[in-house]
Protein backbone atom coordinates (compact mmCIF):
# COMPACT_ATOMS: atom_id res chain seq x y z
CA UNK A 1 0.00 0.00 0.00
CA UNK A 2 3.06 2.86 0.77
CA UNK A 3 4.49 2.18 -2.62
CA UNK A 4 1.07 2.76 -4.39
CA UNK A 5 1.17 5.97 -2.31
CA UNK A 6 4.00 7.58 -5.00
CA UNK A 7 1.02 7.84 -7.36
CA UNK A 8 -1.31 10.87 -7.46
CA UNK A 9 -3.72 8.61 -8.49
CA UNK A 10 -3.33 6.52 -5.56
CA UNK A 11 -3.19 9.92 -3.14
CA UNK A 12 -6.47 11.09 -4.39
CA UNK A 13 -8.40 7.96 -3.64
CA UNK A 14 -7.20 8.10 -0.34
CA UNK A 15 -8.36 11.69 0.09
CA UNK A 16 -11.49 11.10 -1.32
CA UNK A 17 -12.06 8.09 0.54
CA UNK A 18 -11.72 10.56 3.61
CA UNK A 19 -14.17 13.23 2.44
CA UNK A 20 -16.64 10.41 1.17
CA UNK A 21 -16.18 8.81 5.47
CA UNK A 22 -17.31 12.17 6.58
CA UNK A 23 -20.04 13.24 4.64
CA UNK A 24 -21.46 9.51 4.93
CA UNK A 25 -20.52 9.13 8.35
CA UNK A 26 -22.39 12.22 9.74
CA UNK A 27 -25.43 12.18 7.25
CA UNK A 28 -25.63 8.07 7.49
CA UNK A 29 -26.41 8.50 11.22
CA UNK A 30 -29.41 10.92 10.50
CA UNK A 31 -30.43 8.29 7.86
CA UNK A 32 -30.32 5.51 9.99
CA UNK A 33 -31.47 6.93 13.21
CA UNK A 34 -34.52 8.74 11.02
CA UNK A 35 -35.00 5.21 9.06
CA UNK A 36 -35.05 7.02 5.57
CA UNK A 37 -32.15 5.15 4.03
CA UNK A 38 -35.03 4.02 0.98
CA UNK A 39 -35.60 8.51 0.85
CA UNK A 40 -31.45 8.20 -0.04
CA UNK A 41 -31.94 5.22 -2.52
CA UNK A 42 -34.27 6.84 -4.41
CA UNK A 43 -32.53 10.05 -3.65
CA UNK A 44 -29.05 8.32 -5.17
CA UNK A 45 -30.74 6.68 -8.16
CA UNK A 46 -32.62 9.42 -9.55
CA UNK A 47 -28.99 11.18 -9.55
CA UNK A 48 -28.37 9.11 -12.28
CA UNK A 49 -30.54 11.69 -14.66
CA UNK A 50 -28.33 14.29 -13.39
CA UNK A 51 -25.02 12.35 -14.83
CA UNK A 52 -27.30 11.46 -18.18
CA UNK A 53 -28.10 15.08 -18.40
CA UNK A 54 -24.01 16.20 -17.99
CA UNK A 55 -23.02 13.79 -20.58
CA UNK A 56 -25.76 15.65 -22.90
CA UNK A 57 -24.91 19.19 -22.42
CA UNK A 58 -21.27 18.10 -21.98
CA UNK A 59 -20.58 19.17 -18.60
CA UNK A 60 -19.29 17.44 -15.69
CA UNK A 61 -21.37 14.18 -14.74
CA UNK A 62 -21.73 15.20 -10.96
CA UNK A 63 -22.79 18.56 -11.40
CA UNK A 64 -25.50 16.85 -13.48
CA UNK A 65 -25.94 15.18 -10.38
CA UNK A 66 -26.11 17.36 -7.59
CA UNK A 67 -28.37 19.32 -9.59
CA UNK A 68 -30.84 16.23 -9.80
CA UNK A 69 -30.04 14.54 -6.48
CA UNK A 70 -31.39 17.97 -4.95
CA UNK A 71 -34.41 18.30 -7.16
CA UNK A 72 -35.71 14.85 -6.60
CA UNK A 73 -34.87 15.55 -2.91
CA UNK A 74 -36.84 18.02 -2.38
CA UNK A 75 -39.68 16.28 -4.76
CA UNK A 76 -39.64 13.40 -2.44
CA UNK A 77 -39.72 15.70 0.96
CA UNK A 78 -42.40 17.87 -0.62
CA UNK A 79 -44.71 14.49 -2.45
CA UNK A 80 -44.91 13.06 0.77
CA UNK A 81 -45.48 16.17 3.19
CA UNK A 82 -48.02 18.00 0.62
CA UNK A 83 -49.97 15.26 -1.21
CA UNK A 84 -51.34 11.97 0.71
CA UNK A 85 -49.49 9.74 -1.42
CA UNK A 86 -47.39 7.51 0.49
CA UNK A 87 -44.20 8.00 0.91
CA UNK A 88 -42.77 4.34 -0.48
CA UNK A 89 -44.93 5.97 -3.46
CA UNK A 90 -43.31 9.02 -3.89
CA UNK A 91 -39.66 7.55 -3.79
CA UNK A 92 -40.73 4.62 -6.49
CA UNK A 93 -41.96 7.29 -8.50
CA UNK A 94 -38.87 9.93 -7.92
CA UNK A 95 -36.04 6.61 -8.18
CA UNK A 96 -37.77 5.71 -11.83
CA UNK A 97 -38.42 8.79 -13.40
CA UNK A 98 -34.85 10.05 -12.75
CA UNK A 99 -33.09 6.93 -13.98
CA UNK A 100 -35.31 7.15 -17.21
CA UNK A 101 -34.35 10.01 -18.15
CA UNK A 102 -30.67 9.70 -17.40
CA UNK A 103 -30.90 6.91 -19.94
CA UNK A 104 -33.04 8.98 -22.50
CA UNK A 105 -30.50 11.66 -21.82
CA UNK A 106 -27.80 9.01 -22.77
CA UNK A 107 -29.43 8.17 -25.45
CA UNK A 108 -29.21 11.56 -27.00
CA UNK A 109 -26.21 12.40 -26.83
CA UNK A 110 -23.76 11.16 -29.65
CA UNK A 111 -21.42 9.15 -29.72
CA UNK A 112 -20.68 6.52 -26.75
CA UNK A 113 -21.13 7.84 -23.12
CA UNK A 114 -17.41 7.18 -21.23
CA UNK A 115 -16.85 6.12 -17.97
CA UNK A 116 -20.62 5.90 -17.67
CA UNK A 117 -19.96 2.66 -15.56
CA UNK A 118 -17.95 4.40 -12.96
CA UNK A 119 -20.75 6.45 -11.70
CA UNK A 120 -22.89 3.75 -11.43
CA UNK A 121 -20.61 1.77 -9.82
CA UNK A 122 -17.67 3.92 -8.84
CA UNK A 123 -14.08 4.02 -9.12
CA UNK A 124 -12.28 5.45 -6.98
CA UNK A 125 -8.95 5.41 -8.67
CA UNK A 126 -10.11 7.83 -10.85
CA UNK A 127 -11.51 10.40 -9.01
CA UNK A 128 -10.06 14.07 -10.51
CA UNK A 129 -9.12 16.60 -8.42
CA UNK A 130 -11.71 19.03 -9.63
CA UNK A 131 -13.95 16.74 -8.23
CA UNK A 132 -11.83 16.13 -4.88
CA UNK A 133 -12.91 20.15 -4.46
CA UNK A 134 -15.97 19.45 -4.45
CA UNK A 135 -16.17 16.89 -2.67
CA UNK A 136 -14.61 19.00 0.04
CA UNK A 137 -16.66 21.96 -0.19
CA UNK A 138 -19.78 19.63 -0.65
CA UNK A 139 -18.49 18.07 3.14
CA UNK A 140 -17.70 22.04 4.83
CA UNK A 141 -21.74 22.70 3.71
CA UNK A 142 -22.57 19.39 5.66
CA UNK A 143 -20.84 20.10 8.52
CA UNK A 144 -21.56 23.66 9.29
CA UNK A 145 -25.57 22.56 8.25
CA UNK A 146 -24.87 19.94 11.32
CA UNK A 147 -23.12 22.33 14.10
CA UNK A 148 -25.34 24.62 13.53
CA UNK A 149 -28.56 23.03 13.68
CA UNK A 150 -27.28 20.00 15.94
CA UNK A 151 -30.00 20.13 18.57
CA UNK A 152 -33.03 21.05 16.37
CA UNK A 153 -31.57 17.63 13.93
CA UNK A 154 -32.20 15.62 17.56
CA UNK A 155 -35.24 17.21 18.20
CA UNK A 156 -36.41 16.18 14.70
CA UNK A 157 -34.82 12.37 14.26
CA UNK A 158 -36.33 11.40 17.71
CA UNK A 159 -39.63 13.43 17.95
CA UNK A 160 -41.23 14.88 15.45
CA UNK A 161 -44.35 15.83 16.71
CA UNK A 162 -42.81 17.43 19.79
CA UNK A 163 -40.76 19.72 17.18
CA UNK A 164 -43.60 20.80 15.99
CA UNK A 165 -45.25 21.43 19.02
CA UNK A 166 -42.60 23.85 20.36
CA UNK A 167 -42.85 25.35 17.25
CA UNK A 168 -39.79 24.29 14.96
CA UNK A 169 -40.19 24.63 11.52
CA UNK A 170 -39.86 20.99 10.96
CA UNK A 171 -41.19 21.37 7.68
CA UNK A 172 -37.88 23.09 6.25
CA UNK A 173 -35.59 21.33 8.23
CA UNK A 174 -36.80 18.16 7.22
CA UNK A 175 -36.56 19.42 3.34
CA UNK A 176 -32.80 20.45 4.30
CA UNK A 177 -32.10 17.31 5.95
CA UNK A 178 -33.06 15.63 2.57
CA UNK A 179 -30.63 18.25 0.67
CA UNK A 180 -28.04 17.11 2.84
CA UNK A 181 -28.40 13.74 1.44
CA UNK A 182 -28.17 14.95 -1.73
CA UNK A 183 -24.95 16.60 -0.86
CA UNK A 184 -24.16 13.25 0.32
CA UNK A 185 -25.17 11.21 -2.43
CA UNK A 186 -22.80 13.37 -5.14
CA UNK A 187 -19.83 13.19 -2.53
CA UNK A 188 -20.40 9.50 -2.37
CA UNK A 189 -20.75 8.76 -6.98
CA UNK A 190 -17.42 8.74 -7.59
CA UNK A 191 -16.09 6.35 -4.97
CA UNK A 192 -18.50 4.05 -4.33
CA UNK A 193 -21.10 4.58 -7.16
CA UNK A 194 -24.93 5.99 -7.23
CA UNK A 195 -26.11 2.28 -6.86
CA UNK A 196 -23.76 1.81 -3.59
CA UNK A 197 -24.28 4.54 -2.20
CA UNK A 198 -26.94 3.89 0.19
CA UNK A 199 -24.57 0.96 1.63
CA UNK A 200 -21.97 3.64 2.79
CA UNK A 201 -24.79 5.48 4.08
CA UNK A 202 -26.00 3.08 6.26
CA UNK A 203 -22.90 0.56 7.25
CA UNK A 204 -21.02 3.02 9.22
CA UNK A 205 -23.26 4.35 10.88
CA UNK A 206 -25.01 1.42 11.69
CA UNK A 207 -21.68 0.07 13.34
CA UNK A 208 -21.19 3.10 15.10
CA UNK A 209 -24.79 2.50 16.72
CA UNK A 210 -23.51 -0.33 18.86
CA UNK A 211 -20.92 1.06 20.41
CA UNK A 212 -22.61 4.25 21.85
CA UNK A 213 -25.92 6.09 22.66
CA UNK A 214 -24.28 9.66 22.04
CA UNK A 215 -25.45 10.94 18.69
CA UNK A 216 -22.25 13.05 18.41
CA UNK A 217 -19.86 10.37 19.22
CA UNK A 218 -21.76 8.03 16.84
CA UNK A 219 -21.25 10.49 14.19
CA UNK A 220 -17.53 10.69 14.76
CA UNK A 221 -17.31 6.62 14.90
CA UNK A 222 -19.22 6.38 12.10
CA UNK A 223 -17.17 8.64 9.98
CA UNK A 224 -13.87 6.51 11.00
CA UNK A 225 -15.80 3.56 10.28
CA UNK A 226 -16.53 4.85 6.85
CA UNK A 227 -12.63 5.69 6.33
CA UNK A 228 -11.99 1.78 7.31
CA UNK A 229 -14.41 0.46 4.59
CA UNK A 230 -13.49 3.09 2.37
CA UNK A 231 -9.66 2.69 2.76
CA UNK A 232 -9.76 -0.68 3.40
CA UNK A 233 -11.83 -1.67 0.72
CA UNK A 234 -9.24 0.56 -1.73
CA UNK A 235 -6.16 -1.47 -0.34
CA UNK A 236 -7.92 -4.68 -0.68
CA UNK A 237 -9.22 -4.15 -4.44
CA UNK A 238 -5.47 -3.13 -5.02
CA UNK A 239 -4.49 -6.54 -3.70
CA UNK A 240 -7.14 -8.65 -5.54
CA UNK A 241 -7.24 -6.14 -8.65
CA UNK A 242 -11.47 -6.40 -7.98
CA UNK A 243 -13.46 -3.13 -8.68
CA UNK A 244 -12.95 -0.75 -5.79
CA UNK A 245 -16.98 0.90 -5.27
CA UNK A 246 -17.59 -3.34 -4.61
CA UNK A 247 -15.19 -4.19 -2.70
CA UNK A 248 -15.60 -1.11 -0.26
CA UNK A 249 -19.29 -2.48 0.61
CA UNK A 250 -18.31 -5.89 0.59
CA UNK A 251 -15.88 -4.87 2.66
CA UNK A 252 -18.20 -2.93 5.31
CA UNK A 253 -20.83 -5.66 4.94
CA UNK A 254 -18.17 -8.43 5.79
CA UNK A 255 -17.32 -6.05 8.63
CA UNK A 256 -21.08 -5.58 9.94
CA UNK A 257 -22.08 -9.39 10.07
CA UNK A 258 -19.07 -10.36 11.68
CA UNK A 259 -19.90 -7.58 14.40
CA UNK A 260 -23.55 -9.05 14.73
CA UNK A 261 -22.55 -12.34 15.06
CA UNK A 262 -19.98 -11.34 18.03
CA UNK A 263 -22.66 -9.64 19.92
CA UNK A 264 -25.23 -12.52 19.52
CA UNK A 265 -22.44 -14.69 20.88
CA UNK A 266 -21.90 -12.46 23.68
CA UNK A 267 -25.35 -12.03 24.57
CA UNK A 268 -25.79 -16.14 24.74
CA UNK A 269 -22.45 -16.39 26.68
CA UNK A 270 -23.95 -14.11 29.17
CA UNK A 271 -27.50 -15.99 29.65
CA UNK A 272 -25.44 -19.21 29.98
CA UNK A 273 -23.30 -17.87 32.76
CA UNK A 274 -26.07 -16.15 34.65
CA UNK A 275 -28.55 -19.72 34.03
CA UNK B 1 -60.03 36.99 45.18
CA UNK B 2 -60.02 36.74 41.26
CA UNK B 3 -58.35 33.68 40.12
CA UNK B 4 -56.12 34.46 36.83
CA UNK B 5 -57.69 33.39 34.04
CA UNK B 6 -54.82 31.15 32.17
CA UNK B 7 -57.03 29.74 29.09
CA UNK B 8 -60.00 31.19 27.31
CA UNK B 9 -61.68 29.78 24.43
CA UNK B 10 -64.71 31.98 22.80
CA UNK B 11 -67.00 29.96 20.57
CA UNK B 12 -63.76 28.53 18.68
CA UNK B 13 -64.82 25.97 15.69
CA UNK B 14 -62.14 23.94 13.98
CA UNK B 15 -62.18 22.35 10.45
CA UNK B 16 -60.15 19.95 9.03
CA UNK B 17 -61.18 19.97 5.05
CA UNK B 18 -65.15 19.46 4.94
CA UNK B 19 -65.01 17.80 8.82
CA UNK B 20 -65.76 19.92 11.67
CA UNK B 21 -63.62 19.09 14.42
CA UNK B 22 -64.27 21.05 16.97
CA UNK B 23 -67.83 23.19 17.34
CA UNK B 24 -68.70 26.63 18.91
CA UNK B 25 -65.96 25.18 22.33
CA UNK B 26 -66.03 27.97 25.00
CA UNK B 27 -63.78 26.95 27.50
CA UNK B 28 -61.90 28.78 30.59
CA UNK B 29 -58.99 27.58 32.57
CA UNK B 30 -58.05 29.71 35.82
CA UNK B 31 -54.70 29.47 37.71
CA UNK B 32 -54.13 26.11 39.51
CA UNK B 33 -56.90 24.08 37.89
CA UNK B 34 -56.68 20.81 37.09
CA UNK B 35 -58.46 19.80 34.33
CA UNK B 36 -59.64 16.33 32.81
CA UNK B 37 -60.93 16.35 29.24
CA UNK B 38 -62.54 13.10 27.93
CA UNK B 39 -64.20 11.99 24.91
CA UNK B 40 -64.12 9.36 22.03
CA UNK B 41 -61.58 9.02 19.72
CA UNK B 42 -61.63 11.69 17.10
CA UNK B 43 -63.61 13.97 19.40
CA UNK B 44 -61.20 16.41 19.08
CA UNK B 45 -58.88 16.60 22.47
CA UNK B 46 -55.70 16.31 20.38
CA UNK B 47 -57.10 19.20 18.48
CA UNK B 48 -57.95 21.24 21.70
CA UNK B 49 -54.45 21.09 22.53
CA UNK B 50 -53.31 22.16 19.23
CA UNK B 51 -56.02 25.13 19.42
CA UNK B 52 -54.38 26.19 22.44
CA UNK B 53 -50.62 25.85 21.59
CA UNK B 54 -51.58 27.88 18.40
CA UNK B 55 -50.49 24.90 16.24
CA UNK B 56 -54.07 24.43 14.37
CA UNK B 57 -55.86 27.65 13.33
CA UNK B 58 -59.66 27.95 14.02
CA UNK B 59 -62.40 28.93 11.33
CA UNK B 60 -63.66 31.28 14.01
CA UNK B 61 -63.75 32.26 17.65
CA UNK B 62 -60.94 33.65 19.64
CA UNK B 63 -58.32 32.70 21.74
CA UNK B 64 -56.42 33.81 24.17
CA UNK B 65 -54.02 32.01 26.86
CA UNK B 66 -52.47 34.26 29.36
CA UNK B 67 -54.23 36.98 27.81
CA UNK B 68 -52.11 36.65 24.51
CA UNK B 69 -52.48 35.03 21.08
CA UNK B 70 -51.21 31.38 21.93
CA UNK B 71 -48.08 31.95 19.19
CA UNK B 72 -46.96 34.26 21.65
CA UNK B 73 -47.99 32.34 24.38
CA UNK B 74 -45.93 28.74 23.57
CA UNK B 75 -43.07 29.42 25.70
CA UNK B 76 -44.80 29.12 28.72
CA UNK B 77 -46.63 26.29 28.02
CA UNK B 78 -45.53 22.51 28.47
CA UNK B 79 -46.62 19.86 26.49
CA UNK B 80 -46.37 16.00 26.83
CA UNK B 81 -47.55 14.51 23.45
CA UNK B 82 -48.67 11.24 23.20
CA UNK B 83 -45.76 8.82 23.42
CA UNK B 84 -43.97 9.08 20.92
CA UNK B 85 -43.00 5.95 18.70
CA UNK B 86 -39.43 6.26 18.78
CA UNK B 87 -36.31 3.46 18.64
CA UNK B 88 -35.41 1.37 21.41
CA UNK B 89 -31.79 1.78 20.26
CA UNK B 90 -32.04 6.04 19.44
CA UNK B 91 -28.81 7.37 20.69
CA UNK B 92 -29.66 9.86 23.03
CA UNK B 93 -29.57 9.58 27.16
CA UNK B 94 -32.38 10.70 29.66
CA UNK B 95 -30.25 14.13 29.93
CA UNK B 96 -30.59 14.66 26.12
CA UNK B 97 -34.20 14.30 25.88
CA UNK B 98 -34.67 16.46 28.92
CA UNK B 99 -32.35 19.55 27.68
CA UNK B 100 -34.67 19.22 24.44
CA UNK B 101 -37.46 21.10 26.41
CA UNK B 102 -34.52 24.13 26.75
CA UNK B 103 -34.50 24.58 22.83
CA UNK B 104 -35.74 28.26 22.47
CA UNK B 105 -36.41 30.75 19.57
CA UNK B 106 -32.31 31.48 19.95
CA UNK B 107 -31.67 29.67 17.05
CA UNK B 108 -29.03 28.89 15.03
CA UNK B 109 -25.02 27.76 16.91
CA UNK B 110 -27.07 27.94 20.02
CA UNK B 111 -25.24 26.09 23.20
CA UNK B 112 -26.94 24.92 26.22
CA UNK B 113 -25.89 27.45 29.03
CA UNK B 114 -25.48 26.44 32.90
CA UNK B 115 -28.85 27.94 33.21
CA UNK B 116 -30.21 25.53 30.70
CA UNK B 117 -27.93 22.35 32.75
CA UNK B 118 -29.29 23.40 36.39
CA UNK B 119 -33.21 23.69 34.80
CA UNK B 120 -32.55 19.97 33.69
CA UNK B 121 -31.46 19.07 36.83
CA UNK B 122 -34.25 20.32 38.82
CA UNK B 123 -36.51 19.26 36.27
CA UNK B 124 -35.23 15.64 36.51
CA UNK B 125 -35.62 15.73 40.54
CA UNK B 126 -38.76 17.04 40.34
CA UNK B 127 -40.47 13.57 38.17
CA UNK B 128 -37.53 11.42 40.39
CA UNK B 129 -35.40 10.54 37.77
CA UNK B 130 -32.32 12.72 38.01
CA UNK B 131 -30.01 9.35 38.79
CA UNK B 132 -30.85 7.84 34.96
CA UNK B 133 -29.72 11.18 33.65
CA UNK B 134 -26.55 8.89 31.61
CA UNK B 135 -29.63 6.05 31.05
CA UNK B 136 -30.63 5.57 27.32
CA UNK B 137 -33.53 6.50 27.04
CA UNK B 138 -35.04 4.11 24.96
CA UNK B 139 -33.76 1.35 27.39
CA UNK B 140 -35.92 2.99 30.63
CA UNK B 141 -39.64 1.40 31.16
CA UNK B 142 -43.23 3.27 29.34
CA UNK B 143 -43.65 4.71 32.79
CA UNK B 144 -39.86 5.80 33.53
CA UNK B 145 -40.12 7.83 29.76
CA UNK B 146 -43.05 9.21 30.53
CA UNK B 147 -41.47 10.75 33.28
CA UNK B 148 -38.79 11.98 31.25
CA UNK B 149 -41.34 13.82 29.18
CA UNK B 150 -43.00 15.92 31.61
CA UNK B 151 -39.91 16.60 32.93
CA UNK B 152 -39.33 17.67 29.23
CA UNK B 153 -41.85 19.90 29.39
CA UNK B 154 -40.91 20.99 33.26
CA UNK B 155 -37.71 21.97 31.85
CA UNK B 156 -38.51 25.18 30.27
CA UNK B 157 -40.61 26.11 33.37
CA UNK B 158 -43.97 26.63 31.80
CA UNK B 159 -47.02 27.56 33.84
CA UNK B 160 -49.50 25.68 31.73
CA UNK B 161 -48.97 21.70 31.31
CA UNK B 162 -50.92 20.26 28.25
CA UNK B 163 -50.60 16.45 28.44
CA UNK B 164 -52.10 14.31 25.31
CA UNK B 165 -53.21 10.78 26.75
CA UNK B 166 -49.58 10.71 28.77
CA UNK B 167 -50.88 7.12 30.23
CA UNK B 168 -52.29 5.41 27.34
CA UNK B 169 -48.86 3.29 26.92
CA UNK B 170 -48.23 2.49 30.59
CA UNK B 171 -49.53 -0.59 32.46
CA UNK B 172 -51.20 0.44 35.51
CA UNK B 173 -49.49 0.40 38.25
CA UNK B 174 -46.87 2.76 36.39
CA UNK B 175 -50.27 4.82 35.91
CA UNK B 176 -51.21 5.38 39.55
CA UNK B 177 -47.00 6.59 40.29
CA UNK B 178 -47.63 8.74 37.31
CA UNK B 179 -50.88 10.43 38.20
CA UNK B 180 -49.39 10.83 42.07
CA UNK B 181 -46.75 12.62 40.69
CA UNK B 182 -48.98 14.98 38.61
CA UNK B 183 -51.23 15.84 42.23
CA UNK B 184 -47.63 16.66 43.41
CA UNK B 185 -46.95 19.17 40.17
CA UNK B 186 -50.87 20.80 39.99
CA UNK B 187 -49.74 22.31 43.28
CA UNK B 188 -47.28 25.02 40.92
CA UNK B 189 -49.25 24.44 38.05
CA UNK B 190 -51.86 24.31 35.89
CA UNK B 191 -53.15 21.07 34.09
CA UNK B 192 -54.77 19.85 31.30
CA UNK B 193 -54.81 16.54 30.47
CA UNK B 194 -56.61 14.57 28.14
CA UNK B 195 -57.34 11.08 28.15
CA UNK B 196 -59.96 8.23 27.10
CA UNK B 197 -59.23 6.75 30.53
CA UNK B 198 -62.38 8.04 32.44
CA UNK B 199 -62.03 6.32 35.75
CA UNK B 200 -58.35 7.79 36.49
CA UNK B 201 -59.33 11.19 35.06
CA UNK B 202 -62.13 10.86 37.69
CA UNK B 203 -60.29 10.38 40.24
CA UNK B 204 -57.32 12.98 40.19
CA UNK B 205 -58.41 15.68 38.47
CA UNK B 206 -60.02 18.55 40.07
CA UNK B 207 -62.84 19.51 36.75
CA UNK B 208 -63.65 17.62 34.08
CA UNK B 209 -64.66 18.69 30.70
CA UNK B 210 -66.71 16.07 27.95
CA UNK B 211 -65.60 16.77 24.17
CA UNK B 212 -67.32 15.44 21.21
CA UNK B 213 -67.09 18.44 18.78
CA UNK B 214 -68.90 19.76 21.41
CA UNK B 215 -67.26 20.84 24.65
CA UNK B 216 -69.80 20.01 27.80
CA UNK B 217 -68.04 21.75 30.91
CA UNK B 218 -69.77 23.41 33.91
CA UNK B 219 -66.90 24.17 35.86
CA UNK B 220 -66.07 22.50 39.18
CA UNK B 221 -69.50 21.51 39.83
CA UNK B 222 -69.12 17.42 38.24
CA UNK B 223 -66.32 16.41 41.30
CA UNK B 224 -68.64 16.63 44.26
CA UNK B 225 -68.23 12.98 46.14
CA UNK B 226 -71.64 12.37 44.55
CA UNK B 227 -70.69 12.51 41.15
CA UNK B 228 -67.77 10.84 41.47
CA UNK B 229 -69.35 7.94 43.23
CA UNK B 230 -71.75 8.17 40.20
CA UNK B 231 -69.05 8.13 37.33
CA UNK B 232 -68.11 4.85 38.58
CA UNK B 233 -71.34 3.07 38.82
CA UNK B 234 -72.72 4.69 35.58
CA UNK B 235 -70.58 7.07 33.92
CA UNK B 236 -72.83 7.18 31.05
CA UNK B 237 -75.37 9.38 33.33
CA UNK B 238 -72.57 11.89 34.39
CA UNK B 239 -70.96 12.77 30.71
CA UNK B 240 -73.37 12.17 28.46
CA UNK B 241 -75.52 15.78 28.93
CA UNK B 242 -75.50 16.14 25.12
CA UNK B 243 -77.36 15.50 22.70
CA UNK B 244 -74.49 13.05 21.04
CA UNK B 245 -74.07 9.84 22.47
CA UNK B 246 -70.61 8.90 23.98
CA UNK B 247 -69.81 6.06 22.47
CA UNK B 248 -66.66 5.03 24.16
CA UNK B 249 -68.91 3.75 27.03
CA UNK B 250 -71.41 1.08 26.62
CA UNK B 251 -74.73 0.98 28.19
CA UNK B 252 -75.47 -0.36 31.88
Amino acid sequence: MLEALQYEFMRNALLAGLLAAVACGIVGVYVVVKKIVFISGGIAHASFGGIGLGYFLGINPVIGALFFSLTSGLAIGGITRKTRLPEDTAIGIIWAVGMALGIVFIALTPGYAPDLMSYLFGNILTVPFSDIFLMLALDAVIIGIVVALYNEYLILSFDEEYGIAIGMPIEKLYLLLLGMIALTVVVLIRVVGMILVIALLTFPATMARQFTHNMKKMMFLSVLFGFLFTVGGLWLSYVLKLPSGATIILLGGTVLAISFAVSRLRLKNNKIKQA
Amino acid sequence: MDELEIVRLEDVSVKYGEVKALEDVNLSIVQHDFLGIIGPNGGGKSTLLKVILGLVKPISGSVSIFGKPPEQARSQIGYVSQHPAFDRDFPASVWDVVMMGRYSNAGLFRRYSNEDRAAAEKALTQVDMLGYRENQIGRLSGGQQQRIFVARALVAAPKLLLLDEPTASIDTTMQTEFYELLEELKKSLTIVMVSHDIGAVSIYVDKIACLNGHLYYHGSKEITPEILEATYKCPVQLIAHGTVPHRVLKEH
